[in-house]
């Protein structure tokens, strides 16, 4: 399914930031000396229209930062984010009224990020009359295809966000995110708190979605191997950079920055299938350094062990190794 | 009769809520040996947790109610425990280590005055330490799991380490007085996948270092299998397969396991199954059946008005499913020609 898509995939670019960086001033430290955590420290990626991006990182590597300074939630301190070609950095920051409707984000947690105080037809109502969907007097009405749309029962409509359970929240805060009629939408590890039972469930809905309305998704996720059955591209993001880009199938069959070795050497497998995908002789040492005190060099240079001496004081520059497959590494 | 280590006999586990008890663990047998690796699977609110803290009697007496079952360590009834018997079990016997380090470590006290606690009051009866004494049983269970610089994390308060840590620090403490069985209840759930890999591995160690028995709770499949020898697939209070490791992940049997293993997102690709239909039942009216028939796509009607009993299908392998009794079989290679559900 998903080579597939990638044949069908047009070629035109969505989304693309570049350079992107959003620093984080430290509290407490004097105005003089001013220290910055480096959540995203200088990024580059795009995003066709039509794709399943995927971004994928430990906590703490910038991931949901991005999606957040896409949104105009965080101010970043340097680079563009184009969308459709336009700057929308440009205007001060504020995103207009068109981009805020093309645009949607589901984000992690449905239990906080849905008002407990309304029921689900207040929450649904809103974006609707916002970017008037609909005239008012068929607002029930959308609200009730807005939940059709997602195969929950209208009658969800009088219920609050409390009384349901947690897939059913996801699957809600998935139909707001839709009711604007989104072209592009953001979705930060939407399923990280659920079953896998549920979560099975809600990623099937999200592809039917992708299908049905000709979306674009920016997938945010830790788990790669659900990555793996979602995404046609997939980036690798650690401390702040990204690491490594390639379509899905090479990203798991020759993965070649070390971190990913890492990372894809530490999932727990349930077939022997799988098992041999994993790259053999890396073992997961140290841990994700503050995002204050960024290593010198390539910021991977602690943890991995193919480490040479250039690597601790010179950072990489992005390459492409073969068409489409990007690398941040001294060695690929 | 032969000894098991832990033999949990048809517990139940309930909790007192407004509209009535809520029987979360309803009639759960386990037995784990000396020095085995075991391991719990079930989704969020299947009562892992709440077994294993009956195990502890760690429950909050006030809204817990135990109506029926017997949690025997070594022959001794732990339900039937004067405190006194309780906190020596818990001393000397069983430690646990829980989901969320950064809620299980005391943020006011450093981290050496917390394992001290720890081995004053694992070794209360034995000779009495002096500092000095306490301080090198410390540093050497830090430098176990792998911990650079001993001394200075000792000085150190629990927000001042990263969450890797913290639960080093938890294993660390508790094994740093050797015990029979260690129940680690999700371990490495709040961590991150590189971070969680080591602590699997750094926990796996120990236990084999230390002949531990072990008791991992987990949602996750592949951790089980990496870390354990035997699983126990539960449902909504009721442990449905049993099997060893190798045979569950080749010959899963009940509707509810092979679900959930074709829920997993697969490394090698493929797409994601459809996942199970509705949700985990209502504890506080549930159906006198099998917990799972609301869900189960190969439900019949005796599923619904009577409970399966576990049936050894194989050597080591037992299930709790109608599908395999013999009056079933039958009906079952019907289904079997059919076809399985896509």
């Amino acid at each position: 399914m998903n080579e597939l898509k990638q044949q069908t995939t047009v070629d035109s670019k969505i989304l693309s930031v570049k350079n992107l960086r959003v620093y984080f001033p430290v509290e407490g430290s004097k105005k003089s000396a001013h220290k910055y955590v480096k959540a995203v420290d200088g990024v580059d990626f795009f995003i066709n229209e039509g794709e399943i991006l995927g971004l994928v990182g430990e906590s703490g590597s910038g991931k949901s930062t991005i999606a957040y300074t896409i949104m105009g939630m965080n101010k970043p301190k340097e680079g563009s984010i184009l969308f459709k070609g336009e700057d929308i950095l440009k205007n001060n920051d504020k995103r207009s009224i068109s981009f805020k409707k093309d645009v949607q984000i589901v984000f992690q947690d449905p239990g906080s990020s849905l008002n407990p105080f309304q029921d689900i037809r207040q929450i649904l109502k809103l974006p609707l009359k916002v970017h008037k969907i609909v005239s008012k007097n068929q607002l029930d009405e959308a609200v009730g295809k807005a939940l059709d749309r997602v195969e929950l029962p209208r009658n969800f409509a009088y219920k609050t966000p409390t009384s349901i359970g947690g897939g059913e929240k996801q699957l809600v805060s998935i139909a707001r995110a839709l009711c604007s009629e989104p072209k592009f939408i953001i979705l930060d590890e939407p399923t990280s708190s659920l079953d896998v039972s549920i979560q099975a469930k809600i990623i099937n809905m999200l592809l039917k979605l992708h299908d049905e309305q000709k979306l674009t998704y920016l997938f945010i996720t830790h788990d790669l191997s659900l990555m793996r059955n979602i995404s046609t591209r997939v980036a690798i993001m650690y401390l702040g950079k990204i690491c490594e880009v390639a379509p899905t199938k090479t990203f798991y069959t020759r993965p070649l920055h070390p971190y990913t070795q890492m990372l894809l050497s530490s999932i727990p497998v349930i077939s022997e299938e799988e098992e041999e995908l994993k790259p053999k002789k890396v073992v997961s040492v140290g841990e994700i350094p503050s995002p204050v005190d960024i290593p010198t060099g390539c910021s991977f240079h602690t943890r991995c062990n193919k480490k040479i001496d250039i690597c601790s004081q010179k950072d990489p520059f992005m390459r492409e190794v073969e068409p489409g497959h990007f690398v941040r590494c001294h060695l690929a | 009769m032969n000894e098991h280590l832990l033999d949990i006999r048809n517990l139940k586990s309930w909790y007192r809520t407004y509209q009535g008890y809520a029987q979360v663990v309803d009639g759960v047998n386990l037995t784990i040996d000396a020095g085995k690796k075991i391991g719990i699977v079930g989704e969020s609110g299947c009562g892992k947790t709440t077994t294993m803290k009956s195990v502890l009697r760690v429950l909050d007496e006030r809204k817990a109610y135990l109506p029926e079952g017997e949690i025997l360590f070594k022959n001794q009834n732990i339900l039937k425990m004067r405190e006194t018997e309780l906190q020596q079990i818990r001393r000397k016997n069983i430690s646990m280590i829980s989901q969320e380090p950064s809620a299980a470590l005391n943020p006011v006290f450093t981290v050496g005055q917390q394992i001290f606690d720890v081995i004053s009051y694992s070794t209360q009866d034995d000779t009495a330490k002096n500092k000095k004494e306490l301080t090198d049983i410390a540093i050497k269970a830090i430098r176990d799991v792998f911990i650079p610089d001993p001394e200075r994390i000792l000085e150190c308060y629990p927000h001042q380490l990263s969450g890797g840590m913290k639960q080093r620090i938890c294993i660390a403490m508790a094994l740093v007085i050797p015990r029979e069985l260690l129940i680690a209840d999700e371990p490495g759930t709040a961590l991150d996948v590189t971070i969680q890999d080591q602590i699997h591995r750094l926990l796996r160690a120990l236990v084999d270092e230390k002949q531990t028995a072990l008791i991992m709770i987990t949602h996750s499949l592949g951790v089980v299998r990496e870390l354990v020898d035997q699983i126990y697939v539960m449902y909504a209070g009721n442990i449905v397969e049993v099997a060893t490791t190798n045979e569950l992940f080749k010959n899963p049997l009940h509707p509810y396991t092979r679900g959930l293993m074709d829920c997993v997102p697969r490394l090698s690709g493929g797409g994601i199954s459809a996942g199970i239909y509705g949700y985990v039942p209502d504890y506080v009216h549930p159906t006198p059946g099998c917990r799972f028939s609301p869900r189960c796509p190969y439900v019949k009607e005796i599923c619904r008005v009577q409970k399966p009993l576990m049936l050894e299908i194989d050597e080591g392998h037992t299930v709790a499913c109608f599908r395999y009794t013999d009056s079933f079989t039958e009906q079952h290679r019907q289904e079997e020609s059919i076809g399985e559900r896509a």
